[in-house]
């Protein structure tokens, strides 16, 4: 146990050295949306750029114009107050102006809706599975060469800065191909999220989700989610960690059995007690 | 409107019992009127908060660095998130805006002497320290292996409250919501009732104040919401029976997310109960020192019954995450997105109505307008939360508890104290402190924004929510965010510090100690308004003023 740990401490030092100009994961201090991999989150990202332009300027214009109205009709400067009550013109203009503005945004905001959610043709197929408290994955179109794996999170010592982040087995994909990703769970709720690739989707026992993504050439390199649906005392303690090679290199890394290093293979501890 | 009283203000004689108070037992066990049993919802909702408020400030020492420095184990910090999320929403919020604020002021508005049943008006009250005590209890009894009490979030969905939660701890959590939801019930039925038949003879509909339109929709969404919560309440119950049902088991051919789409049809109209009686209060308080009456009048009852409706066909937006049919989502999002219309009127109608006024900027009129634009904020973020594409990234993040703190913990609490401030002086007969009081706005304003405004950030840099413990990355965002909840606490401090000031000084309050643009009923009334009142009807002179 002592001997593996230490292997997989190394390598994943290594690996976390080689990989390192590419990791995705929250920045310091971080105020944004994650680095987008996948033309999924470069869309998503332009969306909520656009939204957020749109919900600051809704913002301000009420904030300025609640300064104005406090300043121009305090009662110092305004004793007598007017006895408006109705301007149908005005009313109809604070009606039919907000449902321009959401007529405007809700046209881009289904199409990234169907972007995400119709799949294409998907080169590939992976399969996450949510357990207490790790993730299994799978590979069903390469059963023969890959046994699925239980990714457990590292302790504090063995991962470092990137406690909370960094698993003992990352997902492995390659970059630039469409992959299909199944989502299930063996127990309780889970949600199986990577920011920088605009996924989410939870893990439902008895239900199998659908969800796809497909990393932008170039953008090889280790990404991190975590756990995003409450499942438990561990909910914090389940990272996602994926690491998305050169297509060669994944070719390798199926011929090698699933490893460029060791990984715990599937085990009984897969479908653990739930507590 | 204006009210004109017959004969003398309210119909007061020497031969009136209007003193003839019960004693202090009979008074305050087996009340039955509506302004002691509004009385009791405050005190009631004011406990609740303390309890609801320690929580969250526990949760926010522990997540001030990272690392797991004060609870055991993430268990007991969901519990904590639980139980907090419950006692803000069912033992804080709705007792203080619904039947504190409610019981008071609604049949005083429309001119009624009392609620239509006062004996159920007194069950609604008393079942809620008993669902209150059996949440409690819920924190100490076993829940699941990792420890007491009940952590699977405010929203108990299943596996983890079923088979997840083995212990006693959730059945008390489903007694206890479930005595709650019936005190809730009843006291809809309650206004519902008062509100259509006893209105005093010229108190058309279209006359009523609106926190008394604001009140009789969120009745109806409590009796149209709250029976369905008691079925999916009662549907994990029989689940969690060893051999017995299994709705949401996929085992037994039951779905988990059945009970997320049950829970979710109660828990969108559930945030507009809390909401639209602040909207109520905050109106009142608007054209009370706006010294204008409001303005667009009609539109802003509508607007009420617009969001109501509405409400009830957009609940899946919580579960965008969900794995649902792409065109079910489509549907929710659009669905979600025609809400902001109406939202838009009442903001847009609060600035015209003080546009033109001659404003005072008093205490409550401070927490009004903080409302407001804390409203905005909150509100524009759900315009984002909407757009089912984005919410991908955003779901179950920090960006999420943001979006729902800046609406319920500005949006709802501010307007509790809005109305608290406005009407303190009639319900207790004295006049506060301005000092006192502006120290605890300020510092609540403040505290709340250092608290909830970095955490979009956190949300958008991929926080999820729900965390006992994160990554470095998130230190800085959330080390401020846990400041805020000192600044916060200190506010808290002089909201108690005003009480307690003005119960000691007792500086009378006049009848209206508002002056002009108080209009409504119950500043016919002294402060505070005697036992009985309205022995005679008031009666509403027929002017168009207030619309
Ligand atoms: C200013 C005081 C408050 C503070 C400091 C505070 C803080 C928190 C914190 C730290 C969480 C847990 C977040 C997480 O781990 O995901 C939370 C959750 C929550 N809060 Fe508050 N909160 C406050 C006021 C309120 C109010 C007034 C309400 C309701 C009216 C409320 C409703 C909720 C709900 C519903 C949850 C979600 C619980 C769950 O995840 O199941 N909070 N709050
Ligand atoms: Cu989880
Ligand atoms: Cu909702």
């Amino acid at each position: 146990m002592g001997v593996k740990r230490l292997t997989l401490a190394a390598s994943a030092a290594f690996f976390a050295m080689t990989s390192a100009a590419f990791a995705n994961k929250p920045t310091d201090g971080g105020y944004w949306l994650q680095d987008a991999a996948t033309p999924v989150m470069v869309e998503l990202t332009k969306l909520h750029n656009f939204v957020f332009w749109i919900i600051t300027a809704i913002t301000l214009f009420v904030m300025v114009l609640m300064g104005y109205i406090m300043f121009r009709f305090s009662e110092k400067r305004n004793p007598v107050p007017s006895k408006t009550t109705h301007n149908t013109l005005i009313e109809v203009i604070w009606t039919v102006v907000p449902i321009i503005i959401l007529l405007v945004m809700v046209v881009p905001s289904m199409k990234l809706l169907y972007m995400q959610d119709a799949l294409p043709e998907t080169e590939m197929t992976i399969k996450v599975t949510g357990n207490t408290w790790n993730w299994e994955y799978a590979y069903p179109d390469l059963e023969d060469q890959v046994e699925a794996f239980i990714s457990n999170p590292l302790e504090k010592d063995d991962a470092g800065d990137l406690y909370l982040l960094k698993t003992d087995a990352a997902l492995v994909v390659p970059v630039d191909t469409k992959i299909k990703v199944l989502v299930t769970s063996s127990n309780n709720l889970h949600s199986f999220a990577v920011p920088a690739f605009g996924v989410k989707m939870d893990a439902v026992p008895g239900r199998i989700n659908e969800t796809w993504f497909e990393v932008l050439p170039g953008k090889e390199g280790t990404y991190y989610g975590q756990c995003s649906e409450l499942c438990g005392v561990n909910h914090y303690k389940m990272p996602i960690e994926v690491e998305v090679v050169s297509k060669d290199e994944f070719k390798r890394w199926v011929a090698n059995g699933g490893s460029f290093r060791k990984v715990a293979a599937l085990g009984g501890t897969a479908t653990a007690a739930q507590e | 409107m204006v009210a004109i009283p017959e004969g003398k203000v309210g119909g007061y004689g020497a031969h009136d019992d209007d003193d003839d108070k019960p004693g202090f037992f009979a008074r305050w066990f087996y009340s039955t009127n509506h302004k002691d049993i509004g009385t009791l919802y405050l005190i009631f909702g004011i406990i609740s908060g303390l309890i609801g408020g320690y929580l969250s400030f526990m949760m926010r020492m522990e997540l001030a660095e990272p690392g797991i420095q004060f609870f055991d184990t993430g268990h007991q910090y969901n519990v904590f998130a639980s139980m907090h999320g419950l006692i803000m929403i069912f033992f804080m919020v709705m007792p203080a805006v619904i039947g504190g604020f409610g019981n008071w002021f609604v049949p005083i508005m429309i001119g009624a002497p009392d609620m239509a049943f006062p004996r159920m008006n007194n069950l609604s009250f008393w079942l809620l320290p008993v669902a209150l005590i059996c949440l409690l209890i819920s924190f100490a009894v076993p829940g699941s292996a990792s420890g007491n009490g009940f952590g699977g979030g405010w929203v108990m969905y299943p596996p983890l409250s079923t088979s997840g939660a083995p212990g006693p701890a959730f059945d008390f959590i489903i007694i206890g919501l479930l005595a709650a939801g019936f005190s809730s019930i009843f006291g809809a039925i309650n206004f519902i009732t008062t509100i259509l038949n006893m209105r005093a003879p010229g108190m058309t509909m279209h006359k009523m104040p609106l926190f008394a339109w604001s009140v009789l929709v969120t009745a109806f969404l409590l009796l149209l919401a709250l029976p369905v919560l008691a079925a999916s309440l009662f549907m994990l119950f029989t689940d969690r029976i060893d051999g017995g049902t299994g709705f949401f088991d996929p085992a037994m051919g039951g779905d988990p997310e059945m009970f997320q789409h049950l829970f979710w049809f109660f828990g969108h109209p559930e945030v507009y109960i809390m909401i639209l009686p602040a909207f109520g209060i905050v109106s009142h308080v608007v054209s009370t020192f706006s010294k204008k009456p409001i303005f667009g009048y009609l539109g802003m009852a509508y607007a009420m019954v617009a969001i109501g409706v509405v409400g009830f066909v957009v609940w899946a937006h919580h579960m965008y995450t969900v794995g649902m049919d792409v065109d079910l989502k489509a549907y929710f999002l659009a669905a979600t997105l025609v809400i902001a219309v109406p939202t838009g009127v009442k903001i847009f109608s609060w600035l015209a109505t003080m546009w033109g006024g001659s404003i005072r900027f008093t205490i409550p009129m401070q927490w009004a307008l903080a409302f407001i634009f804390l409203f905005v904020v909150g509100g524009v973020t759900g315009v984002m939360l909407a757009n089912a594409g984005v919410d991908v990234a955003l779901h179950d993040t920090y960006y999420v508890v943001a979006h729902f703190h800046y609406v319920l913990s500005m949006g709802a609490v501010f307007g509790i104290f809005c109305g608290f401030y406005y009407w303190f002086g009639k319900m207790s007969g004295y006049l506060y402190n301005k000092w006192l009081a502006a120290a605890h706005f300020w510092l609540f304003f403040i505290g709340v924004n250092v608290i909830f405004f970095p955490q979009h950030f956190l949300g958008l840099n991929g926080m999820p929510r729900r965390y006992i413990d994160y990554p470095e990355e998130f230190e800085l965002w959330n080390q401020v965010s846990s400041f805020g909840a000192y600044i916060t606490l200190a506010g808290v401090f002089f909201f108690f510090a005003m009480l307690v000031e003005a119960f000691i000084r007792r500086r009378p309050a006049s009848e209206n100690y508002w002056g002009e643009g108080a209009t409504t009923l119950e500043w016919t009334l002294p402060s505070p308004p005697p036992f009985h009142i309205f022995n005679t009807l008031p009666r509403i002179e027929d002017t168009d003023d207030g619309h």
